[in-house]
């Protein structure tokens, strides 16, 4: 084949991000492909049952369990996740931190709101001295 | 299915059927005896329809769960439309009473009517503090008005504005006391002072239906 630039495959110990249901927001990890269309997904450490999954609804993320065998049990993916630390190597990737902020500055109330303004005008005001300051040097 | 139909005239017997009545006048005989309630002159000459009578009657608004005393509240419409102020308790009439305090942000003691309020979540600590039983409908409805005044002095006064009576002392007094409390739970939290001083708005980008208060 000639080089491809594809990076992440759907592939058996891909780790996903379900966008949709009520598991949404959560990681899981490929355990068995059913067609074009779907996959088994499992996430025994991030409380997400074992279930068929429709691709439209995950997204891949970088993160793989490599050496996980295909249809692999839900007892055999929880042993190699909490091998691996999936849970705490995806909280820490800047793309699950985003996602945290994200939902933090959506779910600040008025008073949180105000807050943050504050913080920003502060902020500011001490990098406009320090910039005046060094100006003048 | 059939609903009992209540007829707007009851038949009951009047509590005295006549009364006796003198009569001035020399040739008119002195007394007479008149029927306490005459029959009526006039008749339609068809019957008219009469509109049923509504069981429905108003009641004060029931109170949001999202309000309790100390919670801070938006105003939206009014004098102070975009002021955030303290809520204290619900009046017997339904309308909230609220203060700025006035210190901080000049909303005196005030009724307000909860449909035009937003109940942020941010609340006060205000354990132990009852508002004075003093304050309620009565104390806030408008005085009436000074005696009619006569065509004349209107006209001169046309054009000029109204003569204001001076706030009585007893109000600011009053204000005060109030704050007392509101004002030392404000001082416990971080900026909530500078909070209550600002007013709101929308900015672009901003949705009611998206933001969480």
């Amino acid at each position: 084949m000639p080089e491809s630039n594809f990076k992440r495959f759907v592939e058996v110990g891909r780790v996903v991000l379900l966008k949709a249901g009520p598991s949404a927001g959560k990681i899981a990890v490929i355990a068995e492909i059913i067609d074009h269309n779907r996959a088994i997904i499992d996430g025994p450490t991030t409380s997400v049952p074992r279930q068929a999954y429709p691709y439209k609804h995950l997204a891949l993320t970088p993160l793989k369990l490599t050496g996980l065998p295909r249809a692999a049990g839900t007892g055999a993916v929880r042993k190699l996740a909490e091998k691996e630390a999936l849970a705490e190597k995806w909280e820490k990737s800047a793309w699950a931190q985003k996602r945290a902020a994200m939902e933090k500055r959506r779910s600040l109330n008025d008073f949180g709101r105000f807050s943050v303004m504050l913080a920003k005008k502060q902020r500011r005001d001490v990098v406009r001295k320090a910039i005046h300051k060094a100006k003048k040097a | 299915m059939t609903m009992a139909r209540i007829t707007s005239k009851k038949p009951e017997a009047p509590a005295a059927e006549t009364v006796e009545k003198t009569i001035g006048g020399d040739k008119n005989g002195g007394k007479r005896v008149v029927p306490t309630i005459k029959a009526s002159r006039y008749y339609p000459a068809e019957d008219v329809r009469q509109p049923k009578k509504s069981r429905k009657s108003p009641k004060p608004a029931s109170l949001r769960s999202t309000i309790t005393p100390g919670t801070v509240l938006i105003l939206l419409a009014g004098r102070f439309r975009g002021k955030r102020v303290v809520f204290l308790k619900q009046l017997e009439s339904g309308l909230l009473l609220v203060t700025g305090p006035y210190k901080i942000n000049g909303v005196p003691l005030r009724r307000v009517n909860q449909a035009y309020v937003i109940a942020t979540s941010t609340k006060l600590d205000l354990e132990g503090f009852t508002v004075d039983q003093k304050f309620n409908d009565a104390y806030f409805t408008k005085v009436a008005a000074k005696g009619s005044r006569s065509a004349e002095e209107e006209f001169f006064e046309d054009g000029k504005p109204k003569a204001k009576e001076p706030l009585p002392a007893s109000r600011s007094a009053d204000q005060k006391e109030a704050d007392k409390a509101v004002l030392a739970a404000v001082k416990k939290t971080e900026n909530l002072s500078k909070y209550l001083k600002s007013s709101w708005g929308l900015s672009k980008g901003q949705y009611p239906h998206q933001l969480v208060f």
